[in-house]
């Protein structure tokens, strides 16, 4: 178990490290930096400006001196807000993200194990045809189709939001209804399936023949296996809510991370853009992480040496 | 005397078979239990289920009528998708511009059009990809397994751990955003699913025992991944390429939607939605027709491969 944690730990790391360098030479390859073009600046300021940020340092020593950085978690000095370090960036904008994230992650599991749930029990009655449709458009519909559309009709036909901000409770409604979409459907998806293939089992015949009350086997035998693939789900899921929290935070004007990110790129503010790329990259790892450990807890067959599955 | 012991030479001189009774037989002739109905090969199989498939033939249609209206649409007006008229901006639908027009007087119909090729292509592209990295790679795993399948798949896994969108951002910062940026940053990230479905089945294949059987009579390795094993891989690549097209319709929408993607004056979905945003309590028309093509475009292509999944696998089914 413990070499099973530790192996896992040392791949996150190494994955982070490749990602961190290919990261850091990506950005070197591009012709120029953000100081050239616009306006012409003066000789002095701008071999300061450069010194300042050490570009004119050899390649191999400003490769050392941002893994070094990186190590301290120190992710430098954004190259637009100068004023501005790239972790106070991402301390002060990620709030609202996380908020986001989190709210939707919980709808998404919450709704889609219930929804997964219920047609599998009402197999092939409406309530079934009902999940498949939803999971069908939750698959097929971006978010920032869902998002103008929702904008379009809840908030500016029929008045029932604000159209964009993030200041009440309700304003929470429309975007997590757009980053949540495409989870759900996964989910119910999945527990559906799962639930089904749970209930066919011998033992949910066995607890039927026994003649224990329907409520009780569902509860007792079949949920509990039925939801459980759910959890390798969360990591895939946690990279969906980061890369659909890119487009809803701009669709509806959350000042969060996922819109500073955008912000950034159109910018060309390479610090920010390679610090926010490996922060992201971490909390998806964790989650990674995470679900690999809580599996090997919840369900005793998996075996240690295997291979986390494609999910 | 004569000797009572039996004397095998003397088989020769009186044979026990006689020449007639063995008769030439062409050597085409095949003999066996007479068929009690028509053979099907694998393909009408899969035809024929997929056939019945009531809702996977109408996806299939639709998709039919997006691939043809990409190439006939844009003739059907006397319009273009770049011609900006500036005293016909914003125009709702009517029967000059069935679409109406965008903020440049262009005609929504024709770019509409225009995004479907570009949205198509892209998906082309991606499904080539996932067909030559993806499908040789998890070959390559699949086949050789051991020491060259452990590092080829910790390979595979760390690129697949970074969320793709972010390489792809990464990549078009840094080259100048255009379809083809995009084209090759899916290609760099795409294949990587397809490479370990292709993986799974061969590993599976290659210890059946068929496989065995050909190998001990004497099958070398090139007829057994070509007569055998890639046979039977057809199925889960069909569906897999199937089901990538539309996330790399996604992909390129979403590019172009951040302003990372197609630049105007040509049109993808993705810019269209952007676009019609600023304006759309004014003009929702121009959100619509670009909202509802590209969702209708990717509802068909995962609904025509949920039908050919189940076409393929009838155990699937649930």
């Amino acid at each position: 178990m413990v070499r099973y944690i530790a192996v896992k730990l040392l791949y996150m790391l190494l994955t982070l490290f490749i990602l961190a360098t290919a990261t850091f030479f990506l950005m070197k390859v591009i012709p120029g930096n953000p100081f050239l073009g616009e306006k012409k600046l003066p000789t002095e300021i701008y071999n300061n400006i450069m010194e300042k940020y050490g570009f004119d340092q050899p390649l191999y020593k400003q490769y050392l001196t941002y893994m070094n950085n990186l190590i301290h978690f120190d992710l430098g000095t954004s190259m637009r807000a100068t004023h501005l370090t790239v972790n106070s960036i991402i301390q002060q904008s990620f709030t609202n993200s996380a908020k986001l994230g989190i709210v939707a992650i919980i709808v998404s599991v919450i709704v889609g194990i219930g929804l997964g749930i219920v047609s599998a029990l009402y197999h092939s009655k409406a309530i079934d045809h009902f999940t498949s449709i939803v999971a069908v458009i939750g698959v097929s519909i971006p978010s920032f189709v869902i998002g103008p559309l929702l904008q379009y009709f809840f908030g500016v036909k029929l008045g029932w939001f604000h159209v964009a901000g993030l200041k009440e409770p309700l304003d929470y409604i429309m975007p997590t209804i757009s980053l949540a979409a495409l989870p759900i459907a996964f989910i119910a998806r999945l527990t559906r399936s799962n639930m089904i293939e749970v209930m066919n089992a011998d033992y949910i015949r066995t607890a039927k023949s026994k003649g224990l009350a329907k409520s009780f086997i569902i509860h007792r035998h079949a949920l509990r296996n039925a939801i459980l693939p759910v959890v390798t789900y969360l990591g895939p899921m946690t990279a969906n809510i980061i890369t659909g929290s890119v487009i809803v935070e701009s669709i509806f004007g959350i000042s969060g991370l996922g819109k500073y990110f955008v912000l950034s790129v159109s910018n060309r503010d390479y610090t920010v853009i390679m610090g926010v790329t490996l922060f992201y990259a971490s909390i998806l790892m964790i989650a990674r992480f995470c679900t690999d450990v809580a599996y090997v807890f919840i369900d005793p067959r998996i075996k240690l040496a295997g291979r986390e599955g494609n999910g | 005397m004569a000797s009572f012991t039996p004397d095998p030479m003397r088989a020769h001189s009186t044979p026990i078979f006689k020449p007639d009774d063995f008769k030439d037989v062409d050597k085409n002739h095949s003999s066996g239990p007479e068929m009690q109905r028509e053979s099907i090969s694998a393909w009408r199989d899969v035809w024929l289920r997929l056939k019945s498939n009531k809702m996977a033939m109408f996806w299939l249609a639709v998709l039919f009528i997006i691939v043809i209206m990409s190439l006939v649409g844009p003739l059907l007006t006397p319009f273009n998708f770049r011609t900006n008229d500036l005293l016909n901006t914003n125009k709702p639908p009517s029967s000059e511009h069935w679409f109406g027009t965008d903020d440049l007087g262009r005609d929504m119909f024709e770019r509409t059009w225009m995004g479907a090729t570009i949205s198509l292509r892209v998906g082309l592209f991606a499904a080539l990809i996932d067909l030559f990295i993806g499908v040789i790679y998890g070959g390559v795993m699949g086949y050789f397994g051991g020491r060259i399948d452990e590092i080829m798949n910790r390979a595979a896994e760390i690129l697949y751990s970074i969320p793709s969108l972010l390489i792809i951002i990464l990549l078009v910062v840094v080259m100048q955003p255009s379809l083809f940026t995009i084209i090759l940053a899916l290609g760099i990230t795409g294949w990587v699913n397809m490479a370990w479905i292709v993986r799974g089945q061969i590993m599976q294949l290659k210890n059946q025992d068929y496989v065995l059987a050909s190998r001990s009579l004497g099958a070398g390795s090139a007829r057994i991944i070509f007569r055998h094993l890639i046979p039977n891989t057809i199925g889960p690549i069909l569906v897999t390429l199937m089901l990538t097209v539309p996330s790399a319709i996604f992909a390129e929408a979403f590019l172009s939607f951040l302003g990372l993607g197609v630049q105007s004056p040509a049109a993808s979905w993705g810019t269209m939605i952007a676009d019609a945003r600023s304006s759309m309590t004014v003009f929702p028309w121009r959100l619509f027709f670009p909202a509802i093509f590209i969702s209708v475009t990717m509802l068909a292509f995962n609904l025509f491969g949920d039908g050919l999944r189940d076409a393929f696998d009838p155990k699937l089914r649930k």
